[in-house]
């Protein structure tokens, strides 16, 4: 007798495990789909100035984002060339930021909505008048803790 | 003998490759940003209830106006010299000798007309409302090496370390906690010998 004994017929058949790599294709195929990256959609010029005394901003759920800067020229037609805020995905006034950060503050856990950080990405081109008022917005809603968001670079770049 | 009944066996053996082909085309593409920036922290809404009273000589008044130019102490500077003149202001430590006041520390002039020790010191910062981003991160970013540097002095004399460094070490989410405790009480004492004060008034309109 060989030592591989030959099934005999009427023995269940093993289960076909060619159609698993389809159904893990399935899956890769929904989760990118369903995957938004938020930051992919910046309706606003961001390109942010540089600095070489930054800090890493460790703690991503610890952030609120703030995005200001001229409307890309898709958006220009509708809300013309001047600066302007971007919170998630539409323009804003400036009044409308301490609504926005409380809002934001409101959906984080409780244990954080006293650590949160505001980022401020804003186009070097910007003016400081809309960051002067966003500033006091912050002041009013209690949000201290901002960060200026850079590139790491020559700060003097920034001049040109 | 003539295969039984059944599906035939598809060779699988390839998919492996397909998906890591996938794999890696996603690994290549995405791109994990950390951001990074300035910290800067706002005052309170509510000014404090007795403000101290401070000494003309210990501010150090930097106006930007809406072409970038720097007036510095009532002189127009250019950006370059910025970071030395706050570090002969800040490290400055003019009280005399044997006074409450006086810097141990110091490295300074000594100048009596310029401010009396690092804690006391102050740097106003003051932009148009037409001044660039960009100009004003640089003037941010010039003012905040010089803290650095003179802190990065006084880390090295001490400790023998960086503080940006430290600072690094100690914010990083890695660090063990036992380095942390030791790192927190240096980082801490450092800062005390000079502490960031920078203030920023509200934006002028003319």
């Amino acid at each position: 007798m060989s030592k591989f004994a030959k099934k005999k017929d009427g023995d269940i058949p093993a289960v076909s495990t060619a159609s698993l790599p389809d159904i893990v294709f399935m899956l890769l195929f929904f989760f990118m789909t369903v995957t938004v990256m938020k930051d992919s959609d910046i309706m606003v010029e961001n390109t942010l100035p540089n600095a070489t005394e930054i800090k890493k901003l460790e703690k991503k759920d610890r952030v609120i984002y703030l995005y200001v800067g001229k409307p890309t020229t898709e958006y220009q037609k509708q809300y013309g060339t001047e600066s302007k805020i971007q919170l998630n995905d539409k323009f804003a006034n400036v009044n409308e930021v301490g609504d926005y950060i409380l809002a934001e503050r409101a959906k984080k856990p409780q244990e954080l909505q006293n650590v949160l950080t505001t980022a401020l990405k804003v186009d070097k081109e910007a003016n400081m008048g809309i960051i002067s008022d966003i500033k006091q917005e912050l002041r009013k809603v209690n949000a201290l803790k901002v960060n200026y968001t850079t590139y790491e670079g020559d700060a003097f770049n920034n001049l040109k | 003998m003539a295969r039984r009944a059944g599906a035939p066996e598809v060779n699988a053996g390839s998919m492996a490759d397909i998906a890591f082909l996938l794999l890696i085309f996603f690994l290549v593409t995405t791109t994990i940003a950390t951001d990074a920036g300035l910290d800067r922290m706002l005052p309170p809404m509510e000014p404090p209830e007795n403000p101290p009273i401070i000494r003309q000589k210990n501010i150090f008044t930097v106006n930007i106006n809406k072409n970038g130019q720097l007036l510095v102490e009532e002189e127009l500077t250019d950006l370059k010299d910025l970071r030395e003149k706050a570090i002969a202001f800040l490290d400055n430590g003019g009280a005399p000798s044997g006074s409450e006041e006086y810097c141990n520390y110091c490295k300074g002039k000594r100048d009596a007309e310029s401010s009396d020790n690092p804690s006391k010191a102050i740097i106003s910062l003051k932009n148009d409302r037409e001044t660039r981003y960009g100009t004003y991160i640089t003037v941010q970013n010039e003012l905040v090496a010089a803290y650095n540097e003179l802190r990065n002095r006084e880390a090295q004399r001490l400790y023998g370390m960086d503080y940006t460094a430290m600072e690094a070490l100690y914010l990083n989410p890695e660090t063990e906690s036992s380095v942390k405790d030791e790192l927190k009480d240096k980082v801490t004492n450092i800062q005390g010998l000079f502490p960031q004060k920078l203030s920023e008034a509200e934006t002028s309109t003319n």
